[in-house]
C-alpha cells in the first residue's frame, strides 16, 4: 500500500466536475486528501481478507470432489478483491470532492450512484469532526454537518486533512446562530 | 428569585393507576380461572391473584406518585422521579416545541389530563406528566408559551367568532354529517385482523384449540353440506349475502373509527398557533405554533378524490401521536383547505403557476424498464405456458406503459413566490407545498442510468418530512437548486453572512493550503 495515487490528471479532473456551468454552485471542486484513497484501500483490504480466506477454505474442501478446475474459485475471488482494493478506492477518491463557498458547503460523491449535496451554513444545526482508527493513522478526519431536514439529516465529508477539517468546522460554526425551525 | 416549590401531580392519578392495574389483573385472573391451577379452589386462587396484582400495582403507583415531583423553574421545567434511583430531567423552555394535552376516557371523567412537553426529539424523550387537573394543564401550557416566546407578539385577531381562548378563530370544524362521509370513505376490513388476534388469544387462555384444522373442517363440512342441499340459487344468495355483510362490516368499521377519532374535530387559529381538538373518548388538544409549520401536504384517496374531498396535513418536527404529519383537516373541500393554507402563510398553486414535468428521457426509461421486464417475462411464458397466457403478460406490459405515460402528466412541480410545489399521483393526487426558505439542504442524486441519460432526483431537506422530485433533467435540477439556495441564503439575516463569514473563510483557506502543502 505504498504507492501514491496518480496525481489528478486533467482528464480525471474533468470527470470529477463534469459540466462547468456559470452557476457559482458548479465551481471547481476541491479534492480530498490523497491519504483518503489509502484509507479506503486498507478498508477494502480488511474486508477482502475474510472473503479470500473463505474462498481458500472452499477450494480445499472441494479439492477431492474435482467439480471445478483447481484455483477457479480462489482465482475469481482474488481478481475481484484486487479490483476492489486497487481500482475502486481510486475511483471513489476521484469521484469525491467538495467546495466551501462563502455561505454554503457542497459535497460531491459517488462513482455509480452520484450525489451532489449543498448545505447552506445558515441551516447547519451542529458540526462533528470525527476520526476513526484508520483515519487517525493517515491524519485525516471526517467533517459531518447535521441539518434539521429529515433527508440529509447529516452530510458527511470524509477524507479531509485533520487541520482542514477543524478549520472548516470553525468557518462554518461562525455562521451558525440559533435559528427557529 | 425565590426557588419555586416542587409540585406533585394530581392525587386522583393514583385512582386511575389503580383502575389500570385492575384492568391488567383481570386477564391473568381469568386465565387462572380457566386453567387447571388449583383445581377445585381455582376461582378463589384467581380472585386472590387478581387482588394481589391490584394491590401491588396500586401501591407501586402510589409510591411513584409520591416520588415524582415537578418544578416550574424560571428557565426550565424539572421533573424528578424514581423510587430507588432518582432521575432528574430539566428541559429548558426554549427547547419545548409544544405542550400537548391528552385526556383519555377515564381521566377525562375525573377531570384530569396527561400533559406532554414535546421537544421534537420524539416520544420517549419527552417529559410527560400523568395526570394533572385540566385547569392546571391549561395553565402550564399558557405558562410555557409565555416563557418561551416572551410576550405574545402577534395581536390577537379581533374576530370574536371563535371559541375557547380569546382571539381564537375557527378554521375548520367537522359536524356528524361530514364525519359520516369520512367514515364511509375509510372502509376497512381491519376488524377481521382483530378477530384473528382475539382467536389467538382465546387459543392461549382457553382449552378450545382454535388452530385445529379438523375442528374447522368438520364445522365447515357440516355447514357446507347444509348449504349444498339448498341448491345453486341459495348458494349464490349465500355468497351475495356474505359479501354484503362484509361490506357492511367494512363501512361500519370505518364510520366507528372516524367517529371515535375525529368527533368534535375543530381546527382553529389562536394567537399562539394552530390548535386542534378532536376525539370522542380520548380528547386531544394540540397546538402547533405557526412558525413550526414546515410544509403542507394535501392528500386524498382514490375514491374521495372523485367526490372532490381532500385532506390537509402540516409537516413539522413535532409528531402527531405517532403519525408523521399533523392532521389539520381530514376531509375538506379545496376552498376550505385554501383558507387554512392562507392562515398558515401558504398559497395553493393557482392557475398562474408554471408547472414543469419530469424529463421525457426519464419517462422513456421507466416505460422501457417496466414494460421491458414484462415483455421479457412474456418470452418464456409464450414458449412453455399454455397458448394465450403470454398475451396477458404482453397486455400487462402495454397497460404499465400507458399508466406510466398517464401518470407522467400528473407528476409536476413548480416554483412560485417563496414556495416550491410538487404534485404526484393520478388516482389520488398528493400536493406538497413547502417554503423554499424553510428547506435545509438540496441534493442532486443520480443513479447509473440517470448519469448516462442526463437526469437526476432532487432531494430537498425538509424538517419532519421528505420532499423529492425524481427524473428532472440535470440542467433543470441545477437551476432549481440554485433558485432554492438563493432563497435560503437570502432569508438568512444579512449580519450573519457578512463579517465573520469572510474571516472564517480565510481561516479555512489557510487550513486548506496547509493541507495542500502536506500533500
Amino acid at each position: 500500500m505504498d504507492h501514491a495515487p496518480a496525481a489528478p490528471s486533467p482528464a480525471a479532473e474533468a470527470k470529477a466536475a463534469p459540466r462547468l456551468a456559470a452557476d457559482a454552485d458548479e465551481a471547481a471542486l476541491t479534492r480530498l486528501h490523497p491519504h483518503y484513497a489509502h484509507a479506503l484501500r486498507i478498508e477494502a483490504l480488511l474486508a477482502a481478507i475474510p472473503a479470500l480466506v473463505a474462498a481458500l477454505v472452499i477450494e480445499a474442501a472441494l479439492r477431492d470432489a474435482a467439480l471445478l478446475p483447481p484455483g477457479l474459485i480462489a482465482g475469481a475471488v482474488l481478481v475481484v478483491a484486487l479490483v476492489l482494493v486497487i481500482r475502486v478506492p481510486l475511483r471513489r477518491w476521484q469521484a469525491r470532492g467538495y467546495h466551501l463557498g462563502a455561505d454554503r458547503l457542497r459535497v460531491v460523491r459517488g462513482v455509480l450512484w452520484h450525489s451532489d449535496t449543498i448545505v447552506p451554513f445558515s441551516r447547519v444545526q451542529h458540526i462533528d469532526v470525527s476520526q476513526g482508527p484508520l483515519e487517525r493513522l493517515f491524519g485525516i478526519a471526517t467533517l459531518t454537518l447535521h441539518t434539521a431536514g429529515t433527508h440529509n439529516a447529516s452530510v458527511a465529508l470524509p477524507g479531509l486533512a485533520e487541520e482542514t477539517a477543524r478549520a472548516m468546522r470553525e468557518a462554518i460554526r461562525a455562521h451558525i446562530r440559533r435559528e427557529e425551525l | 428569585m425565590s426557588v419555586p416549590p416542587a409540585q406533585r401531580t394530581a392525587p386522583l392519578g393514583v385512582v386511575i393507576g389503580a383502575l389500570a392495574s385492575l384492568r391488567e389483573a383481570i386477564l391473568p385472573a381469568v386465565a387462572i380461572a380457566f386453567s387447571g391451577i388449583g383445581s377445585g379452589s381455582r376461582l378463589a386462587v384467581a380472585l386472590g391473584v387478581g387482588l394481589a396484582a391490584v394491590l401491588v400495582g396500586t401501591l407501586a403507583r402510589y409510591l411513584a406518585w409520591r416520588r415524582l415531583t415537578y418544578t416550574i423553574g424560571p428557565a426550565d421545567i424539572r421533573v424528578e422521579k424514581g423510587l430507588i434511583s432518582r432521575t432528574a430531567r430539566a428541559v429548558p423552555y426554549e427547547r419545548i416545541q409544544d405542550v400537548s394535552l391528552e385526556a383519555r376516557l377515564v381521566p377525562r371523567l375525573l377531570g384530569l389530563v396527561a400533559v406532554r412537553f414535546e421537544t421534537g426529539a420524539g416520544g420517549a424523550e419527552d417529559i410527560k406528566l400523568e395526570y394533572l387537573s385540566a385547569a392546571e394543564g391549561e395553565r402550564l401550557r399558557q405558562l410555557v408559551r409565555a416563557r418561551r416566546e416572551g410576550a405574545p407578539d402577534e395581536g390577537p385577531p379581533a374576530d370574536g367568532a371563535g371559541q375557547g381562548e380569546a382571539g381564537e378563530q375557527v378554521l375548520f370544524a367537522m359536524g356528524p354529517r361530514r364525519l359520516l362521509t369520512l367514515g364511509l370513505f375509510e372502509f376497512s376490513l381491519a376488524v377481521f385482523a382483530a378477530l384473528g388476534g382475539l382467536l389467538q388469544y382465546l387459543d392461549n387462555v382457553s382449552s378450545i384449540d382454535v388452530w385445529n384444522v379438523e375442528l374447522w373442517r368438520g364445522w365447515i363440512e357440516r355447514q357446507g353440506s347444509t348449504i349444498a342441499r339448498l341448491g345453486p340459487y341459495a348458494q349464490a344468495a349465500a355468497v351475495i349475502a356474505g359479501l354484503i355483510g362484509l361490506a357492511l362490516i367494512g363501512f361500519a368499521t370505518g364510520v366507528v373509527r372516524s367517529f371515535v377519532r375525529d368527533w368534535g374535530f375543530v381546527s382553529s387559529l389562536s394567537p399562539r398557533g394552530f390548535r386542534r381538538q378532536r376525539g370522542l373518548f380520548t380528547r386531544t388538544d394540540v397546538v402547533m405554533p405557526r412558525h413550526r409549520v414546515q410544509a403542507l401536504v394535501i392528500g386524498t384517496g382514490p375514491l374521495r378524490y372523485r367526490f372532490g374531498w381532500h385532506d390537509l396535513r402540516f409537516v413539522s418536527l413535532a409528531q402527531d401521536f405517532g403519525s408523521e404529519n399533523h392532521m389539520v383537516a381530514p376531509l375538506a373541500r379545496m376552498a376550505e383547505i385554501g383558507a387554512i393554507a392562507e392562515a398558515a402563510g401558504y398559497r395553493l398553486p393557482g392557475p398562474g403557476l408554471a408547472w414543469h414535468r419530469a424529463s421525457r428521457r426519464h419517462l422513456a426509461d421507466s416505460v422501457l424498464l417496466q414494460s421491458g421486464a414484462l415483455a421479457l417475462i412474456a418470452v418464456p411464458v409464450a414458449l412453455y405456458a399454455p397458448f394465450g397466457l403470454s398475451f396477458i403478460v404482453l397486455g400487462l406490459a402495454v397497460v404499465v406503459a400507458a399508466l406510466n405515460l398517464y401518470a407522467w402528466e400528473f407528476r409536476r412541480h413548480g416554483i412560485d413566490g417563496d414556495q416550491i410545489v410538487t404534485t404526484t399521483g393520478f388516482l389520488s393526487p398528493t400536493t406538497r407545498i413547502a417554503k423554499r426558505a424553510r428547506l435545509h439542504s438540496v441534493e442532486i442524486a443520480q443513479g447509473p442510468l440517470g448519469r448516462w441519460r442526463g437526469y437526476a432526483t432532487l432531494h430537498l431537506g425538509l424538517a419532519g418530512g421528505t420532499l423529492a422530485i425524481p427524473g428532472l433533467a440535470l440542467a433543470e435540477a441545477r437551476g432549481l437548486r440554485a433558485a432554492i439556495l438563493e432563497t435560503i441564503t437570502a432569508a438568512a439575516p444579512a449580519a450573519r453572512r457578512a463579517v465573520p463569514a469572510d474571516q472564517a473563510m480565510s481561516a479555512a483557506q489557510s487550513g486548506l493550503s496547509a493541507s495542500l502543502r502536506a500533500t
